[in-house]
């Protein structure tokens, strides 16, 4: 079920398109924002919300990277792999968060803070390599900053 | 040298908001243009020679000029595409997170020629800065009357929303973005109808990139002659955002006239490459353009040069490529990208990129054959223009047919010594 607040707050966004099925990114979004991710029952209930077919809904959802349809961690890092990134070294990085996080793109830390996945160019190439966690920006990274940013977050 | 862009952008990138900005003389452009006839505007954005600044470099005039204006809709769109994801591109980050007032003028200034009501802003989803910055900015100008009903007291009416993407690359190719504003999967549309005619929810709608809209207020301002002679290349009006990423010793963006030359950028503005290494290549504006080299680095970075060298001068922002970093390595990245990237919409996209992929890949790991490097001159040739249903495959070849051309013997080391020697 949907909460009274994911509901008022996907209603909300109806006010901006012509007909409510375009707000079906922003509604992804809300539940997304309260949950984490997306999980079947959502999208049933929001396919009743948006009265489009439970396929509709997550043809859109899988289509996008950044809906989660699968349980993540508290913090998602996402690590630019593209090609600037590349040139500097993101490998390195890699390297050294899958050996402190004991995790591999697609999982999530045992005690359940952090899923780490690739993501393509950030957009502050001359700060490569980059990542976000969360919604924070990390530039210029070398594997001896990564512990000291992953120990910002709780 | 004039810097009409980025002249307000502080040192430290902190944004700058409406007291700072008025006081700077922003907003004369919008007080001016609702005075002037919509054709007056577009007559003179046409003559400025501004183009479209995302990669297609298309005059900016000239495609408002499609844009009906006899005749009833329900609604026209403007839409800004912030959806930043070339990789190597970070221009469009500076401009929204510097100066976010600068941007709203240039759309108030477009909506009024085009005449549209309704507005957005498309920023991809990770640039939760920029995201921010435009909320405020667009609250503060609803506040001072710049948008919304009745704009200045003028009778026009312009609303103006952010909308945050979800990820995924093809939302940049204008048509995938109208669907993705709609809610849907982002696929390309086929064209014609073209977005002038009808676009988002099937109005007639103009989608014109971030750096675009930022050149309008200075257009109307200072006029068509003066924007023309920021230039050093006739035809092409205005500065361009450079930049360059990679092993340069200064990594970074700069507002230059168009026609600077490729040296230039690489030696005065990103200070040449690092100690021990040799400019080996770039690729001069984003991932989906072809290799220059050194022969290369006398030309003039404006549109016709950058072409006739047979590349493009794309979003401006060259990726540098050093004589240590292997080419096929970055290749397989750039086509790794392209593969994940692809809609999946049309077969020899889905299909060829992928394929391209796993080729490159066995070529990586040394187990590639000679008759490799024929199927990827196959693949340049099939997904080429013409071929698939947009721009993305095409884009994607750009780089490996360069490649294939400029470092074959690079290609070849790794099949002969069943190797990568830069491992």
């Amino acid at each position: 079920m949907l909460t009274a607040e994911e509901i008022h707050e996907i209603q909300e966004e109806f006010h901006l398109y012509p007909y409510k099925q375009a707000a079906c990114i922003e509604a992804l979004k809300v539940v997304q924002n309260h949950r984490r991710w997306v999980s079947d029952e959502n999208v049933k209930d929001l396919a009743a919300l948006l009265e489009m077919s439970v396929e509709e809904i997550d043809s859109v959802a899988t289509f996008y990277n950044l809906i989660y349809r699968q349980p993540v961690g508290k913090y998602v890092i996402l690590l630019c792999d593209s090609v600037s990134c590349y040139i500097m070294g993101f490998e390195a990085v890699l390297a050294h968060l899958e050996k402190s996080l004991g995790i591999k793109y697609g999982e999530t830390t045992k005690d359940g803070r952090f899923t780490m996945l690739p993501v393509p160019c950030l957009g502050t190439c001359d700060h490569a390599p980059a990542m976000m966690v969360g919604k924070d920006l990390f530039r210029d990274l070398t594997p001896e900053k990564i512990d000291e940013i992953l120990n910002k977050y709780e | 040298m004039e810097r009409p862009l980025t002249k307000n952008i502080r040192p430290d990138g902190k944004p700058l908001f409406i007291k700072e900005y008025e006081s700077l003389g922003g907003y004369q452009s919008v007080k001016k243009a609702l005075k002037m006839q919509p054709k007056e505007i577009t007559e003179l954005v046409k003559k400025s020679n501004l183009k479209g600044r995302g990669g297609a470099g298309f005059n900016t005039g000239l495609k408002w000029s499609f844009v009906p204006m006899e005749g009833q809709f329900e609604h026209k769109y403007l839409v800004a595409n912030g959806d930043e994801m070339e990789p190597g591109t970070f221009k469009d980050r500076l401009l929204i997170e510097g100066d976010p007032h600068q941007l709203i003028e240039g759309m108030i200034v477009t909506a009024c020629a085009i005449q549209a009501d309704e507005g957005y802003i498309f920023i991809r989803g990770e640039y939760t800065e920029a995201a921010e910055i435009v909320k405020k900015a667009l609250a503060e100008a609803y506040e001072a009357g710049y948008l919304g009903k009745n704009i200045l007291k003028s009778g026009f009416n312009f609303n103006l929303h952010l909308h945050t993407s979800v990820g995924r690359y093809i939302c940049g190719e204008e048509t995938a973005l109208l669907n993705s504003l709609e809610g849907k999967r982002a696929n390309p549309r086929a064209k014609p109808p073209f977005p002038q005619v009808s676009g988002l929810f099937g109005q007639p709608t103009i989608v014109n990139n971030i750096e675009t809209l930022c050149n309008i207020p200075h257009i109307i301002n200072n006029g068509a002659e003066w924007f023309n002679g920021l230039s050093l290349t006739p035809g092409d009006g205005g500065t361009k955002i450079f930049g360059a990423s990679g092993k340069v010793k200064r990594p970074g963006l700069w507002e230059l006239p168009f026609g600077v030359t490729l040296r230039e950028l690489l030696e005065e503005h990103a200070g040449g490459m690092r100690d021990g290494l040799k400019f080996k290549g770039c690729l001069p504006g984003g991932a989906s353009t072809d290799f220059l080299v050194e022969q290369h680095l006398d030309i003039r970075m404006d549109y016709a040069s950058v072409a006739a060298a047979g590349s493009r001068l794309g979003t401006g922002t060259m990726i540098v490529l050093d004589d240590k970093t292997c080419p096929v390595g970055m290749v397989l990245n750039l086509e790794h990208f392209f593969a994940q990237e692809s809609c999946g919409f049309c077969t020899p996209c889905r299909e060829g990129l992928p394929w391209t992929e796993k080729i490159l890949q066995k070529i990586e790991n040394g187990k590639g054959e000679m008759k490799d490097l024929d199927l990827l001159q196959f693949h340049t040739k099939f997904m080429g223009p013409g071929n698939t249903f947009c721009a993305l495959a095409p884009g994607a070849m750009a780089p490996l047919q360069s490649a294939l051309k400029y470092f074959r013997e690079d290609f070849e080391l790794h099949i002969k010594e069943h190797k990568c020697s830069w491992k």
